[in-house]
């Protein structure tokens, strides 16, 4: 079906819907690259306003990728729910984006729409949304999840501690994971990315990371951000696998080419399940995502990429998992080329996910070839903080010594807690204040070598030799 | 009013606080002596919570050399007149990507040449055959890198190569260059294998970091599988000179073997290290 819309004597007219999704989208390199942005501004606003005419029910009718042809689109059609759906049948997207604004939507209310939502339709009403209302409506949306701890409450923050190191070297891993709890940082999760993707090495990082958790009882959580049948083999061998985690995207072509696909997917959560290591809850998984990832694999489909990161997190909701993190700037300028591309990206999806039930956090991050710098992510980071997102990272100065890339810092955990009065998880908070970590007024405090955890774990790092292992 | 807020308003407590906060200060957490087991940027210490003066500007300077880096202007004509100085012939080519800003955000377009720097290659050397080696230098994501790390590497690698008797195209030095240039360029030179030269995506701490990478058999569509790299081509990396002796081995098993890519690996074990000395 076309799509036309007539601006005094000039109409536009749209292929189909995946092209008037893509022109209607935001303007970003990455659909430049790909050959699918609008050709100018006026053509770019065109869309949008014929896009806010098209029906909601329109997006179940018209999938940008055939049924029959990737089962991103099956789970999406066979999943939806036609009850929660049935108030919204007869609303356009841009009267979908007035409801979404209404005083009278609040969590409530989205969580029993949810069922009803398709990413088509979310990325949709995300195109002709203002910044402010993409934080708005998410703030709205509040998405909790439990493993060790409670996470996403309204008025807190948690951070995902970071501890990458070129060469997996437990000891340097070790200490950045110190320095991140000293800093109060690592309710999320401590969340390694392995510089090699073998069973061995995950086996020996998890291990380093339970003892850690365990003799502190730290009440969080560890991942090791290897394949997902990596993580598969370390629990056939019996090592503490708390989240497994994978990369996904939008597309089955584009997860064919991280080498997964739902099946898999569905036995590696299985899989953990069966492991219950969780204390409060039971959401066991941890994905993560990234606009331009399905162009990156060349399997796009012509389709833009915000639209196809919507659709990754209907890949997320069908596992019901512990965190969601879009890794925002990582990918280079050829997807997003300057900050305020990044800013915007960030802010959509971070939208995208929590209306469709994800607890989303945020790599707010950018390249060194990327015209974007820390100040960038100052803005992104208060954006996202006043828009609830569930958790950041915590990358020590950050600057991440293994992937090369900047993210945020300890310290900037910190800033966004004090301005807009956030705390940690709950269950953590309580166990920095055991730890005489954090004070009752929210602060960090002052530290001595004779510090309950430090005092013990440097004798241990000083003494350990090369003897690795023991950690 | 609480009795912190009454305290500001006097000169004295001015002073006090001043002279709290100096007695208490910025020092650098007890855990500092950590730092020898990473180079991650650990036990900063705070500012209230925040970043130290000093580690904010540290991290000023490391972004703005990246920056600089990605950015920087790069000669070509100045490169290529110094490698002329070494007794080699010297070709100055272009990519498709017009400027620095396309080039950033059109990878394809760096990967192939522009149709002038095409004729004129096609023209100046399209009549050879049967050349071992092509070699380019390109910019890349760091100008800084080539301009710094391809002369002495080049020096080494070409009294190497030409003790083994290798015949050689040309040089190619190359502007806004991708690394699958290389294979159009090794394609037009029908040269049996292809390195290229590059700048790679600036770290905070690694402003000027040189690749090499080579194709056997090069041709436009190759993929990055049928590639082999050596990266980090740096002082304080990789030297440049033990750069160059290690990518002349893997020339010598790339040619003996008529493969490169994932099939010619150098770890123990792999077809590479069987081959003995080389």
């Amino acid at each position: 079906m076309s799509y036309k819309v007539t601006l005094g004597r000039s109409s536009y007219t749209f292929g189909d819907l995946k092209t008037l999704l893509a022109k209607a989208t935001p303007l970003r390199s990455g659909d430049q690259l790909a050959g699918l942005a609008a050709e100018n501004a006026e053509e770019r606003a065109a869309a949008q306003m014929c896009l806010a005419e098209v029906p909601l029910q329109q997006f179940l009718e018209e999938p940008p990728i055939p049924y029959e042809e990737d089962e991103v689109t099956r789970l999406i059609l066979d999943r939806h729910d036609k009850e929660s759906f049935a108030p919204l049948r007869n609303l356009a997207v841009g009267d979908f984006r007035e409801l979404l604004l209404s005083y009278d939507i609040d969590s409530a209310a989205l969580s029993a729409f949810g069922p009803g939502f398709t990413p088509e339709m979310i990325a949709a009403v995300s195109k002709i949304m203002a910044n402010q209302d993409l934080i708005l409506v998410a703030k709205k949306a509040q998405v909790v999840t439990k493993f060790r701890n409670t996470l996403g409450l309204p008025g807190r923050l948690s951070v995902r501690l970071q501890p990458n190191h070129p060469t997996d070297d437990p000891k340097g891993i070790a200490a950045s994971i110190l320095d991140g709890l000293m800093n109060g940082c690592g309710d999320a999760v401590i969340g390694i990315n392995p510089a090699a993707d073998s069973t061995e090495a995950m086996g020996t990082l998890l291990r380093l990371i339970n003892e850690l958790i365990q003799k502190y009882e730290i009440p969080t959580q560890s991942c090791v951000l290897a394949h997902v049948t990596t993580a598969l083999r370390c629990i056939e061998r019996g090592d503490p696998v708390d989240l497994v985690f994978q990369s996904i995207s939008g597309t089955e072509s584009a997860n064919k080419s991280f080498g997964i696909d739902l099946a898999l997917l569905r036995e590696a959560r299985e899989a953990a399940l069966a492991l219950d290591r969780g204390t409060v809850g039971k959401n066991v998984m941890y994905f993560e995502t990234g606009q331009g990832s399905c162009l990156s694999a060349n399997s796009h489909h012509g389709v833009d990429q915000q639209t196809l990161e919507a659709r990754a997190y209907a890949v997320a909701r069908e596992f019901e998992p512990l965190l969601v993190n879009t890794v925002v700037g990582f990918i280079g300028p050829e997807y997003l080329y300057d900050g305020k591309q990044i800013i915007r990206a960030g802010l959509e999806d971070h939208f995208c996910g929590k209306l469709l039930g994800l607890p989303m956090g945020c790599d707010i991050c950018y390249t060194n070839h990327a015209e974007a710098d820390q100040n960038d992510m100052d803005n992104l980071l208060t954006l996202l903080g006043v828009a609830g997102c569930n958790y950041i990272m915590g990358v020590p100065g950050a600057d991440d010594i293994m992937l090369n890339y900047q993210s945020t810092s300890f310290h900037d955990s910190h800033y966004l807690r004090q301005v807009l009065g956030l705390r940690p998880a709950p269950e953590f908070e309580e166990w920095l204040l055991q730890m005489g970590i954090l004070d009752n007024k929210q602060r960090l405090k002052s530290t001595t070598a004779r510090h309950p955890m430090i005092a013990p774990e440097l004798a241990l790092l000083e003494n350990a030799g090369t003897a690795v292992d023991e950690f | 009013m609480n009795s912190e807020a009454n305290l500001e308003k006097t000169p004295d407590s001015r002073v006090a606080l001043v002279a709290r906060w100096s007695d208490t200060g910025i020092r650098d957490d007890v855990w500092a002596p950590l730092r020898k087991f990473t180079s991650a940027r650990i036990a900063l210490g705070r500012a209230g919570g925040s970043m130290p003066t000093r580690h904010r500007l540290a991290f000023q300077l490391a972004h703005a050399r990246a920056r600089d880096a990605v950015w920087s202007h790069f000669d070509a004509e100045a490169l290529a007149a110094d490698i002329r100085k070494m007794g080699e012939e010297v070709i100055t080519v272009e990519s498709a990507a017009t400027d620095r800003a396309e080039f950033l955000q059109r990878p394809d377009l760096g990967r192939r040449l522009a149709t002038e720097s095409r004729i004129r290659l096609l023209h100046v050397i399209g009549q050879s055959s049967g050349l071992d080696l092509a070699i380019i230098v390109t910019d890349g994501l760091s100008a800084l890198a080539v301009t710094t790390q391809a002369l002495p590497f080049l020096a080494e690698l070409l009294d190497l190569l030409q003790g083994d008797s290798w015949s050689l195209a040309p040089l190619i030095v190359a502007s806004n260059g991708r690394v699958a240039l290389q294979d159009e360029i090794g394609e037009i030179c029908r040269a049996k294998i292809s390195l290229i030269l590059i700048g790679e995506r600036p770290g905070l701490g690694s402003a000027d970091s040189m690749g090499a990478y080579f194709i056997y058999s090069p041709k436009t569509g190759k993929t990055d599988a049928d590639r082999n790299c050596v990266s980090n081509i740096r002082q304080g990396g990789l030297p440049p000179i033990e750069a160059a002796r290690k990518v002349r081995y893997l020339l010598h098993a790339c040619r003996k073997m008529s493969i490169s890519g994932v099939q010619l690996k150098d770890d123990s074990g792999s077809p590479i290290s069987a081959l003995g000395a080389v």
